[in-house]
């Protein structure tokens, strides 16, 4: 399953740990949410980096006290079809402003980059090798974009205003 | 009507172009069916009984004689000649290729005409009152935030994949014709005491498995905060919203469980962290697409022109024009109703010949526009009124002229077993042999409004709930039988229909609902109470007791 991060495909430095599995010494780590949750200032206190995975049914209010400590957040597609964490996704961005890596799972392809990176993940784990070369060219297919998101993509509504404002402006 | 600019258009063939990828990639086996079937869907393309069937949007009803040309185009090169007007204004054709999907869409888009969620679970294609923009009394036209809307839920990144379908309707006038208390939201605009734009918004109205009419969330929201308002309500179901059991992921079912008290509590909080954000509307923003709208130049007409004078002595344009032409906001036009339900014909199906003759009479007597009603009927917006004489014989001439509307035989009826896969009884045959029935013009006049709708299956796509004679088609052993409903109504005062007795064989349907109309013809008190009124008055026992009396 390759890893595009920031437009690129690139090693995944982060080691999965199951519950109940033994943690590397000093390796960067992504724990599953039940199990960060049973001592997170433990975990924190490593040095290495620490990330969660965290599944789209629970709230995200128990892990927002921690979003400053955390260098990943890895939200969860279970199938194409389940779209809860979009949500999740632009409510880390866009109101708790966490600022590390957001890290799409599971069922990841192709046809929903676009509205991951609106949405705020920075992070994905492609399902196919196939769509995940294909990144570069997939996420260029759409230049308009309808709605403000965090991502900051300008929209047509205020490209439209823009360029109102300059035609009266100009003499 | 709205004039797409450079963006609008770009993003159309930047969408078309994904979509010709996707269908490549399918044809080639690179993505599996199960993979597909989510992004043809989100593109309109559902796989029937016999062929793929294509559903494309007709946002809040308006066309142009234009695009009504490329419809038909369609029809005749893609398909086999005709096309079907469903109850939410898209247009659907049912026999079309896959590998020639891609070049269909392209053809559209070349005339600002899309499939965009059309289906799948995301936000639908936003409706309206078909006569917006013309109706006499309208608050102002609600097509301006119907195009906001358009354009905010197309191809949204957090909300394509909901749990189930969603769907907005909009009206701006007292008599409600979009429907709005049978959608997943509603929004009744409104001024507020200051004379500020805003919207009654209601939730959680839908039909199917379990209807509901949709409730009152917030009784004024300001226009510039309807974005943000929305937004909070999707946000709430995209998160809470079942995704256990298809049948219970619709916002009715998680308004209706959590009530809506709570749910509104929900949204609330959720909007009060979202409305002082990028989705506030400023003025410049509203005025921008308002100016992307235009209005005819009327011209100064006579109230009753002497066209019209000499056209009254002929009773068949007589009996036309009092069924199907309707008040205008300017003096001297009319609102004109093409009834696509001609007796013995499937019911909203229009042919590629009868599209393009639309398009011309369009062009002649309406400024070029043409408009799409959920009773599966079109409309000419703005006929001068010295002209209906010469519309009407035009429009007779390909069949158009029928002067059924609102009447018994303009049925409102799904595509039912002869097309659907979900089916569980045919639907068409049905809505024929009672366009026969009541096909005597005089009788139905004496009947008055009466509106019939049926669905072939418990998914209720022919609004079934919401007929003053509602049914329903269900198997029982292998065999089709009928429930039959009366007293649904889906104006401004909505509601479902009462079930009148046991269901009945197929082949009994068309002798109960003439029972059923029997039974009001002797039970109204006088000729002017309408069916929906008798019902309402007595309730439906004394309709049971004379249809059921001797079966």
């Amino acid at each position: 399953m390759p890893l595009v991060k920031n437009g690129k495909i690139a090693t995944d430095i982060y080691v999965h740990v199951a519950d109940g599995a033994e943690l590397p010494a000093d390796d960067a780590i992504l724990v599953p949410a039940a199990r960060f949750l049973e001592d997170p200032e433990a975990l924190l206190r490593r040095p290495g980096k620490v990330g969660v995975v965290w599944p789209n049914n629970r709230d995200l209010d128990d892990l927002v006290p921690y979003l400053d400590r955390l260098a990943a957040v890895a939200l969860v597609f279970p199938s194409f079809r389940d779209g809860r964490a979009y949500s999740q996704a632009r409510l880390l961005r866009e109101r708790y402003r966490f600022q590390g890596e957001l890290r799409a799972t599971g069922q990841v392809l192709r046809d929903q980059f676009v509205f991951m990176l609106r949405a705020g993940f920075d992070a994905l784990d492609v399902k196919k090798e196939k769509d995940a070369d294909a990144f570069a060219e997939t996420v260029k297919r759409y230049t308009v974009f309808y709605q403000p998101t965090g991502d900051g993509r300008t929209t047509a509504l205020s490209r439209r205003t823009q360029l109102r404002h300059s035609e009266s402006a100009s003499p | 009507m709205y004039a797409y600019d450079e963006l609008d258009r770009t993003l159309l063939h930047e969408r078309v172009e994904e979509f010709r990828d996707q269908v490549k990639r399918r044809l080639s086996g690179e993505l599996t069916e199960d993979e597909f079937k989510i992004l043809r869907l989100q593109n309109g393309v559902y796989l029937q009984l016999h062929a793929y069937m294509f559903r494309v949007a007709i946002p809040y009803g308006t066309l142009s004689s234009k695009q009504l040309r490329a419809l038909a185009h369609v029809a005749r090169r893609y398909d086999r000649g005709y096309g079907h007007f469903t109850t939410r204004q898209n247009i659907q054709f049912n026999w079309i290729k896959l590998a020639e999907l891609p070049d269909a869409l392209a053809d559209l888009a070349e005339v600002g005409i899309h499939a965009m969620q059309t289906s799948g679970n995301n936000m639908r294609n936003v409706t309206s009152d078909q006569w917006a923009g013309v109706a006499p009394g309208e608050v102002e036209d609600p097509r301006i935030w119907s195009e906001l809307l358009r354009q905010h839920t197309t191809l949204h990144p957090e909300f394509s994949f909901l749990p189930r379908k969603f769907k907005i309707a909009i009206t701006a006038s007292e008599h409600d014709r979009a429907a709005i208390r049978i959608h997943d939201i509603g929004l009744r605009l409104h001024k507020n005491a200051d004379g500020e734009t805003g919207f009654e918004v209601l939730v959680g109205g839908g039909l199917g498995r379990t209807p509901f009419i949709g409730k009152s969330i917030k009784p004024f929201v300001h226009g510039r905060d309807i974005l943000s308002y929305v937004e909070a309500i999707l946000r709430v179901y995209n998160q809470y919203g079942r995704r256990d059991n298809i049948y219970k992921a619709r916002i009715k079912i998680l308004v209706h469980e959590l009530g809506i008290e709570k749910f509104g509590k929900e949204v609330e909080e959720e909007w009060q962290q979202l409305r002082d954000s990028a989705l506030t509307l400023d003025d410049a923003a509203i005025e921008e697409v308002r100016s992307r709208f235009s209005y005819p130049a009327y011209e100064k007409l006579p109230h009753m022109p002497d066209e019209l004078k000499q056209a009254a002595h002929d009773p068949l344009f007589e009996r036309w024009r009092k069924n199907s032409v309707f008040p205008h906001k300017v003096q001297g036009y009319s609102i004109v109703t093409l009834s696509l339900k001609p007796v013995g014909g499937p019911p909203g199906d229009a042919t590629a010949e009868q599209m393009d003759a639309i398009a011309d009479l369009a062009d002649r007597y309406s400024f070029g526009e043409i408009r799409v009603g959920h009773e599966q009927n079109l409309a000419l917006p703005h006929v001068a009124k010295r002209d209906l004489p010469a519309l009407w014989k035009a429009l007779d001439k390909v069949g158009l002229a029928t002067p059924n509307v609102n009447l018994v035989s303009d049925i409102i009826a799904c595509p039912g077993l002869d097309y659907c896969s979900l089916a569980n009884a045919r639907s068409i045959p049905i809505a024929q042999e009672l366009t026969r029935r009541f096909a005597n013009h005089d009788t139905a006049g004496l009947i008055g409004r009466l509106h019939i709708n049926i669905s072939g299956c418990i998914n209720a796509c022919g609004h079934h709930h919401v007929g003053h004679i509602g049914i329903l088609g269900v198997e029982k052993n292998g065999e089709e039988f009928y429930q039959i409903t009366i007293g649904g109504r889906a104006d401004e005062s909505a509601a479902l229909g009462t079930l009148i007795g046991p269901s009945v064989p197929y082949a009994e349907v068309a002798d109960v609902v003439e029972d059923i109309v029997e039974a009001y013809l002797a039970l109204r008190d006088s000729p002017d109470e309408l069916f929906i009124d008798t019902v309402k008055r007595l309730g439906v026992e004394p309709f049971r007791e004379r249809v059921y009396a001797t079966r």
